[in-house]
């Protein structure tokens, strides 16, 4: 943790800007706290009948030195958990793709020293409601007579043990469901918002979700109480000689259980406990998804780093791409200014060096994008050919996702996961200190584990010397012979890859190259094994893929994209008028051929199956689940940026360069009928 | 002892029961007169989810009219209507096949809405949600099936009377009556963020200026906003009488036209870019009148630099002037001026019930109408020298009728 912190560090951005906003927003939870805390003290005092002595006890309470000490503690909640969403925030949400990889993430060492830390908090926060509602909830230990000698003793509260208790359990739902629905995941709205009136709107969403995921706790608590109370209250009242009150009726019974307030106590701590962990998170999403406006170009070199161009290009942090995207999709759309400066020319020299960074970085950036799509369509596709060539009996089916049988490591997520590997520049290493990697490592297949189809290691092995799309493409012309291309049969593009390594990949590496026996024996005993292995159904239940994962997953961080679109096509089509040296001229072919083959790409995608099936909508819930609807969008966007420019540039379309299939599909949305 | 024990049990009880129905008479009474309160705040509220669509719809007489609403695409020679049993056609300029669309969740359809710089999508504002349709231009089939349809609802946000695409073709808007919110939707992630004034009880009519940067938002009270749509700040406009029934937009987005509910003038408000409103003035443009009630319709063409035109339509309900929409020329620089060019009528006993203008008519303008007897009628302008207020020759109507194919003839319009 610390050696992250000290990577984050080296960022200016980071530095300068995130972690001021988010001391802000932890700042502000801070502050509001004493305002949960007495609406709390309100209801959990809460009398129908007394209405004078019940505003009275509340008065009093709020000034007691108790409430004080309780508000310290709790401030020291609210502190953690705003580091903790400073540390685990992301903004590109890990997807699982099998239940495999869900139980790995859950039962990673770094989430379960996060469980560890939302379960005492949660024990803390319950402790101080307990506190605050008093009664009979105030103490561990409470006097009680013995019944046969009449002496008083100490004996265990049970009540305030429960209370504890189903902070515990809150605090690891909390945590697990923060894994499974990707709380840490930040999305971006599609408007920009003042912070106020943005909080405002999604208070009563908050307040909702903490309330249903309250209920749901307490009823999953009371549950888990009946059946396992025991365990707990002997261990406490053993370790700590107290005694059990018998007279009292035990909690985990129908009768203890079925007490109406303990549950309304219950769930008011529990909305308590939620709201304060929710609103931290809201506020930290507020405040680090505010936009920020990077300057186009600075008089001064120092400052040169920051400026939109370079911020662009960096890659180590994702945030600050993000928001530079952001950015320069605002810009595009509304400052005139702006868009002059990115227009304009290098003062001696007189070359457009903004305009051209800008389109570079963004092109590159869909083109990666397309070299993504292009990659997983492949390994779908060669999955099928490899199986039918290979003496294999494996049932898997060409369409990946439905396939029963087979590893976690279904083939077409390797391309995914490689992109690292392949493109150094690309997003998904630029993930924040190096705690990306550490997230998705156990989705990356294992490539020695028996599982591993060989189709899969021949994938890993040659994947850098192989693709043609290793780096970034430039050229249009390379970018219009892809499909072609890589919808060749196999054997094309296995002739054109140098031999594998040989320590990588022990299976034969091409489909067409005789396999020597030693090798067929092997791979037969594998598949025997995995066939043995797919037919138990624990097993097929865990390592099955889930559907339209992968299409999640390779569109994760497509918002940045749908900016670059935006963005663009923005910029294209303002410089029609506003471009008075003609420098977008200069790039507008290469422009037009990148989103259209990215359309090809994205089209041929969405005929993939499960691809183009729509997530089934949350009711509430505080994980954002706007990645699942990403692809959908990137293709509207997508669509919306070739149509700007189409209709900007009408009939001036026709002289631009670019090649007969190209100008076909340009024809098409001239004429409207996309 | 027993006995007495259980008497006082159930007297407990019963004491605790009535008290319970005491309570809960409260609530209810209290609720009854809370909500009794808010509808006598916001009358509105109590009409039933079909007069409010009725009451609120851009088309006059929507409960009975067989043309429910209308839209032209934005681009493209196409336009869409939406009939009286809730089906949508959508007709083209070449003879291709018109598709119909039907939907379970189709009902009331008040407003229809192209997405710009989209070849296929169109929303559609029914009672109970929005549906935003996927007509493929290329494909041939009549009836595309309802799984071309993206539902979008939000609990609470129901009759939905009035859409508005943005121009970038991003963000839908929506607004219903009974919701203080509009909604802003990202369509194609299915996800909205509410936008919460509580003033004027509800948002009735949306218009989104054409430079994208402002967008009007009508309340049933006296009282509009204008949203600017950067950082989605608005400001309230008190009305001086009635509510504001319908806007336009000058194509620059400079100018916005009002009319209000029981007025026959209407307002012109003055943006100046970069800074919002400086120029608040509101005054009456217009002087002279032939209709009875109020204006209730105007609509811009969205482009021609230098003239453009306003229309409106009067009702004239027990009167023996038929109804007539007035043409007004219009100039934006150097200061907004109104110009009356003359008048469109229909044929007799035709009342106007809603009309627009072509997008991008390439010769001149192009004004379709709806009247009341089902007809849809384009009535085309042409200028003699564009730029200039001069001769604007409306030579014939082309009728395509919709209702009632038995009636399908050419008539010419005939202005005063």
């Amino acid at each position: 943790m610390i050696k992250m912190f000290s990577l984050k560090q080296n960022c200016w951005f980071i530095r300068k800007v995130v972690i001021w906003r988010a001391v802000a927003s932890i700042a502000w939870s801070v502050l509001l706290l004493p305002v949960t805390s007495a609406v709390f003290v309100l209801l959990s005092r809460f009398s129908l009948f007394h209405p004078i002595q019940w505003i009275s006890e509340c008065t009093s309470l709020l000034t007691a030195s108790s409430t004080i000490f309780s508000l310290v503690v709790l401030c020291g909640v609210v502190l953690i958990t705003g580091l903790f969403n400073l540390e685990f925030y992301t903004l590109v949400p890990s997807i699982p793709c099998s239940r495999m990889a869900l139980l790995g993430t859950v039962l990673h060492p770094r989430q379960c020293v996060h469980s560890l830390v939302y379960c005492t908090m949660g024990m803390l926060v319950m402790w101080c409601a307990s506190v605050t509602i008093g009664g009979r909830y105030s103490t561990l230990g409470i006097p009680c007579k013995q019944s046969e000698s009449g002496e008083v003793v100490t004996c265990l509260n049970e009540y305030h043990l429960f209370l504890l208790l189903a902070g515990a359990f809150m605090g690891y739902s909390h945590s697990f469901l923060g894994v499974v629905k990707n709380m840490y995941y930040v999305s971006f709205q599609p408007i920009q918002q003042y912070k106020y009136p943005r909080f405002k709107g999604c208070l009563p969403m908050v307040v909702k979700c903490s309330v249903i995921q309250s209920l749901y706790s307490a009823r999953n608590f009371a549950a888990l109480y009946f059946f396992f109370g025991y365990v707990p209250k002997t261990w406490i009242s053993s370790t700590l000689h107290l005694q059990i009150d018998s007279s009292l009726q035990p909690l985990d019974s129908l009768t203890g259980l079925l007490d109406f307030s303990l549950l309304y106590h219950l769930s008011i701590s529990g909305t308590f406990l939620y709201f304060t962990w929710y609103l931290t998170v809201l506020l930290f999403r507020i405040y680090v998804t505010e936009a920020y406006s990077f300057p186009v170009q600075s008089t001064f070199t120092e400052d040169a780093e920051q400026c939109l161009p370079k911020v662009l290009a960096e890659t180590n942090t994702l945030v600050m791409k993000f928001l530079a995207l952001q950015d320069l999709a605002l810009l595009s759309q509304h400052s005139l200014s702006r868009r002059l400066e990115v227009f304009s020319l290098s003062q001696p020299g007189g070359h457009p060096h903004n305009w051209n960074a800008i389109s570079r970085e963004c092109m590159s950036l869909l083109s990666e994008l397309t070299q993504r799509l292009l990659a997983h369509q492949d390994a779908v596709a060669s999955n099928g050919r490899v199986k039918s060539q290979s003496a294999s009996i494996d049932t898997r089916s060409a369409s990946s996702s439905s396939s029963v049988v087979s590893g976690t490591e279904d083939v077409s997520e390797t391309p995914r996961l490689s992109v690292p590997l392949r493109t150094p520049g690309s997003v998904f290493t630029s993930s924040v200190g190096g705690m990306h990697s550490a997230l998705t490592a156990p989705f990356t297949p294992d490539v020695d584990s028996p599982f591993s189809s060989p189709a899969i290691r021949r994938l890993v092995g040659q994947q850098e010397p192989r693709s043609p799309w290793f780096g970034t493409v430039q050229s249009p012309h390379i970018m219009r012979r892809g499909p072609k291309l890589w919808s060749a049969s196999t054997e094309s593009q296995s002739n054109g890859s140098p031999p594998a390594s040989p320590a990588t990949v022990p299976s034969p590496p091409a489909a067409n190259q005789k396999p020597s026996f030693l090798a067929q024996w092997l791979q037969n005993r594998r598949e025997q094994v995995k066939s043995f292995l797919a037919k138990r159904v624990l097993i097929v239940y865990l390592f099955n893929k889930l559907p339209e994962a992968s299409s999640q997953a390779l569109f994760a961080d497509s918002q940045a994209h749908i900016w670059a679109l935006q963005g663009l096509s923005h910029l294209v089509a303002a410089s029609f008028s506003e471009d008075q040296f003609g420098v977008v001229q200069t790039t507008l072919p290469s422009i037009l051929s990148c989103l259209v083959v990215l359309l090809e790409a994205v089209d041929r995608h969405f005929k993939l199956p499960h691809a183009s099936s729509k997530p089934v909508r949350t009711v509430c819930s505080m994980g954002d689940s706007t990645y699942k609807t990403l692809r959908f969008a990137l293709r509207a966007a997508l669509k919306t940026a070739i149509y700007k420019i189409t209709t900007t540039f009408g009939e001036h379309l026709n002289a631009v360069n670019i090649s007969t299939e190209h100008r076909k599909r340009l024809q098409q949305f001239l004429e409207f009928k996309e | 002892y027993g006995l007495l024990d259980e008497i006082t049990n159930s007297a407990e009880e019963g004491m605790s029961l009535t008290h319970c129905n005491h309570a809960a008479f409260a609530v209810r009474r209290f609720s009854l007169w809370a909500s009794s309160f808010h509808g006598s705040l916001f009358p509105h509220l109590t009409l039933s989810s079909d007069e409010m669509v009725a009451e609120f719809s851009q088309m006059l007489d929507w409960s009975d009219s067989a043309l429910r609403s209308f839209a032209w695409h934005p681009h493209t020679d196409k336009f869409a209507v939406a009939l009286l049993d809730d089906s949508i056609k959508i007709y083209k300029s070449n003879s291709s096949p018109t598709p119909t669309l039907k939907h379970r969740c189709q009902r009331s359809v008040c407003a229809l809405q192209w997405k710009p710089l989209c070849g296929s999508a169109l929303a559609v504002a029914c009672q109970s949600c929005l549906l935003i349709w996927h007509v493929d231009p290329a494909s041939l089939s009549t009836r595309p099936s309802s799984g071309c349809a993206q539902v979008l609802s939000h609990p609470g946000h129901s009759p939905i009377t009035s859409i508005a695409w943005s121009p970038t073709g991003s963000l839908l808007v929506s607004a219903s009556p009974v919701d203080t919110s509009m909604m802003v939707w990202d369509v194609a992630a299915e996800s909205a963020v509410p936008l919460q004034r509580v003033g004027g009880g509800g948002v009735t009519y949306l218009s989104w200026s054409p430079d994208g940067s402002r967008l009007l938002a009508a309340t049933p009270s006296a009282l509009f906003r204008v949203w600017e749509t950067r950082m989605w700040t608005c400001e309230r406009w008190p009305c001086l009488k009635g509510s504001c029934q319908s806007a336009c937009w000058s194509p620059d987005g400079g100018c916005l036209l009002l009319s209000m509910q029981g007025e026959r003038v209407i307002y012109a408000l003055t943006f100046s870019d970069l800074t919002g409103i400086n120029n608040t003035y509101s005054s009456p443009v217009t002087a002279f009148f032939l209709m009875k009630n109020h204006l209730k319709q105007l609509f811009c063409p969205p482009f021609f630099s230098g003239s453009s035109f306003v229309l409106r339509a009067g009702d004239s309900q027990a009167d023996n002037h038929p109804s007539v929409i007035a043409v007004f020329k219009t100039r934006s620089s150097p200061v907004f001026e109104l110009l009356p060019c003359g008048f469109v009528m229909g044929e007799a006993g035709a009342e106007p019930r809603f009309m627009q203008f072509h997008p991008h008519f390439q010769h001149g303008a192009l004004l379709t109408v709806c009247w009341s007897d089902g007809r849809i009628s384009h009535v085309p302008f042409y200028f003699s020298s564009a730029g200039l207020l001069g001769g604007d020759s409306p030579q014939q109507a082309l009728a395509s009728n919709t209702t009632n194919p038995s009636s399908n003839k050419l008539y010419t319009e005939q202005i005063s």
